[in-house]
């Protein structure tokens, strides 16, 4: 422990900062080559399809797996020695719920503070299940809450001792639009206390709340950055279709020279390609099929599908 | 397609995919395969309800041939195994106190000369029977197996004492348990197997319960090390050995009037440090097991060596060596003699010093194991 004064004295200004990060299950490469350096204080989005080396990521920045290959820190600390230290200071959040079911929600969070020794435990389980608004259900099963429940829950027992570091693996996949809402809010209170903020998402719209996003795709690290400078980086055009015929049109125009991809978003089409003109004259080819075109500033989604497209052929692996 | 063959259809879907799961858990696979074994092994070469060579110390007061010929008889009968051979009275009590002998058998000074004399002198065996099963076919042979070695040498000028329906008396003296109650023996012993069963069992489901609901991701996440996670585990656990102990005690004395001749304290020394090596165990089970399935199976698989090689339920002398040997290395083996040891015999600490250092060895083993086992990621 004679170490620890080290890294005070130095304080880095990067939360996270891992290079070369590999992860091998087997002969299968889960996490190939991940770089990220996130400064102290943001809140960034981390994208990519299922099975793209998210969870992977962020259970090795949190040390709960060890890299197969590759180094880093997290808020100074060795990700492969000093996961300890990382423990005390970071709270992650799990995809999947991980606390006791059988336990009432006020046990689970007692059960948390006392794992991190906080002074005047018995307060500060009182402040956060009124904060939660828990305080007239903290004697139910935390297995009987709703998902949406269930994540403000994990979200207050892993934030109570005040992380400098927050982990969140997909925390609203299942959850209703009125709480994610909700949650969101949260995590921005959370920044602007000082918590820096890495949030695993597949919704776009999440996305666009982070300061940036890294996007993730078979285990490598695609694009990071803004999401605008992302969406201007595509180079993309994109016309949006909307009418009767739109619904049949996807097929024929993917097809079509200069249409990197045609994609629904509700009731309209969305295609896109880097030339503009082929991408003219391939609706022109379609005019007569009784569909409204006009052209829309491409959106994450679109520049992320091009990505994908580029990067090669999309085999992800669903877990 | 006709209902028969929708019904086979679904059937055997249901049949290739229990085929592929059975496959997918090795543990379970191999349980399927050793647990049939090891019964045909315990049961069939390891249990021996007539137990020979069972270890006999000497306490014989003068060397004359007709000794030397019923020493010898002893031996050969195959029952009994001579390890000692003393003048003093006091060496072979100790032996027999230990457990290290199951006999003793006392020939007085001038015990040849009697017989020649027509007294039929006394010839005791002391026997242990806090086990009575143990003793039983032993003790019932020896009258037997003196006659017919007497009948030899008594030929002659003796032959006058040939024709006497026995030429000495022979005095049976079972230390210990003295009316033979079989639940003086089992009572005590069945305090040691409810320890090792319900113990051994919760605590193997400690980690894979954890890793089955998936909240070991959280509990690793969080600030907790192996050996606190350990002990916060299984400390609940040493107050439900507590209570079994409390209730079966009670029984023992109430209920079955089992003698009690030892200290107490040292009684709650051994069931502590036997319960501390049960959850110890369980534990590191619960690190090897990859469900709660899996550990219970461990469990079993533990479970029946100890019910049948410990001394339990079969008399651990009469077992061959090599099952011996497993039997040394079960915590039950050594807490039934200290059970035993100390409620039926009333031995004192430096009696059962030996069995409580194995017990203390075997725990500190099973921790290391443990932590060893202990897998602090998710790899």
């Amino acid at each position: 422990m004679t170490e620890l004064a080290a890294p005070e004295l130095a304080i880095p200004d990067l939360a996270i900062n891992v290079r070369g990060l590999v992860k091998r299950f087997g002969d299968k490469t889960a996490v190939d080559g991940v770089d990220i350096q996130m400064p102290r204080g943001e809140v960034w989005g981390f994208l990519g399809p299922n099975g793209s080396g998210k969870t992977t990521t962020i259970r090795m920045i949190c040390g709960l797996l060890q890299a197969s290959e590759g180094e880093g820190e997290c808020l100074g600390y060795d990700i492969a020695r000093d996961t300890d230290q990382i423990k005390l200071s970071t709270g992650y959040m799990t995809q999947k719920f991980s606390f006791w079911s059988d336990l009432t929600i006020r046990e689970n969070i007692e059960f948390v503070a006392r794992l991190y020794q906080m002074p005047e435990r018995r307060k500060k389980v009182d402040e956060t299940l009124e904060k939660l608004d828990l305080t007239h259900r903290q004697h139910q099963l935390a297995g009987a809450l709703s998902g949406g429940w269930k994540q403000r829950m994990a979200l207050a027992a892993v934030t109570m001792h005040e992380p400098q570091l927050l982990l969140l693996d997909e925390p609203t996949a299942g959850v209703d639009p009125q709480a994610r809402r909700d949650f969101w809010d949260e995590i921005h209170q959370f920044a602007a206390q000082g918590m820096t903020v890495l949030v695993s998402t597949h919704y776009m719209d999440e996305a666009e709340r982070c300061d940036r996003i890294v996007y993730l795709a078979n285990g490598k690290l695609l694009t990071r950055g803004r999401v605008s400078d992302i969406i201007a980086a595509s180079g993309l055009f994109t016309f949006r279709g909307e009418g009767d015929g739109v619904r049949r049109l996807a097929e024929d125009l993917r097809n079509e020279n200069g249409v990197d991809q045609a994609a629904y978003f509700g009731a309209a089409l969305h295609i896109s390609g880097t030339d503009r003109a082929l991408l003219q004259s391939a609706i022109d080819k379609e005019r007569h099929k009784n569909v409204h075109w006009k052209e829309v500033p491409p959106n994450l989604e679109d520049a992320f599908i091009a990505l994908m497209t580029r990067a090669g052929a999309d085999d992800r692996h669903h877990a | 397609m006709t209902p028969v063959a929708g019904i086979l259809a679904r059937i055997s879907a249901i049949f290739i995919k229990e085929l592929v799961q059975m496959r997918r858990d090795r543990l379970t696979f191999g349980m399927m395969f050793a647990i049939p074994v090891m019964q045909l092994v315990l049961f069939g070469f390891a249990i021996n309800n007539d137990p020979k060579d069972l270890p006999a110390a000497v306490h014989v007061e003068e060397q004359t041939p007709i000794v030397r010929t019923l020493l010898r008889a002893l031996e050969t009968s195959g029952y009994y195994k001579l390890v000692l051979e003393t003048p003093d009275p006091r060496e072979s009590s100790r032996l027999l106190a230990s457990g290290d002998v199951a006999f003793v058998i006392s020939i007085p000074a001038g015990f040849t000369e009697r017989l020649i004399r027509g007294d039929r002198p006394q010839l005791l065996i002391e026997a242990d029977a806090s086990d009575p099963a143990a003793a039983s076919n032993a003790i019932a042979r020896a009258d037997a197996i003196f006659n017919r070695a007497l009948r030899h040498d008594l030929k002659g000028s003796l032959a006058y004492l040939a024709a006497a329906p026995s030429p000495f008396e022979l005095v049976i003296h079972p230390r210990y348990n003295p009316e033979a109650i079989t639940q003086y023996n089992i009572v005590p012993g069945l305090l040691g197997v409810i320890l090792t069963m319900t113990l051994v069992m919760i605590t193997s489901m400690a980690m894979t319960r954890e890793a089955e609901r998936g909240t070991i991701e959280n509990l690793l996440a969080m600030p907790a090390k192996p050996i606190e996670v350990m002990i916060g585990k299984i400390t609940p656990y040493v107050g439900v050995g507590a209570v079994q102990t409390t209730v079966v005690l009670i029984a023992a004395h109430y209920i079955f009037d089992v003698p009690f001749a030892g200290p107490l304290w040292l009684l709650l020394l051994g069931v502590t440090i036997f319960v501390l090596a049960n959850l110890a165990l369980g534990f590191t089970f619960s690190t090897i097991a990859k469900s709660q399935m899996q550990a219970m199976q461990l469990t079993f698989f533990f479970f029946l060596p100890s019910l049948l090689l410990s001394g339990f339920m079969f008399p651990f002398r009469g077992m061959p060596g090599w099952a011996q040997m497993i039997g040394e290395a079960l915590p039950l083996t050594h807490f039934l003699r200290i059970v035993r040891g100390v409620m039926l015999k009333g031995a004192g600490f430096s009696d059962v010093q030996h069995e409580m250092l194995a017990l203390v060895i075997f725990t500190a083993l099973a921790v290391g194991l443990a932590m060893l086992r202990y897998k602090r990621t998710l790899d």
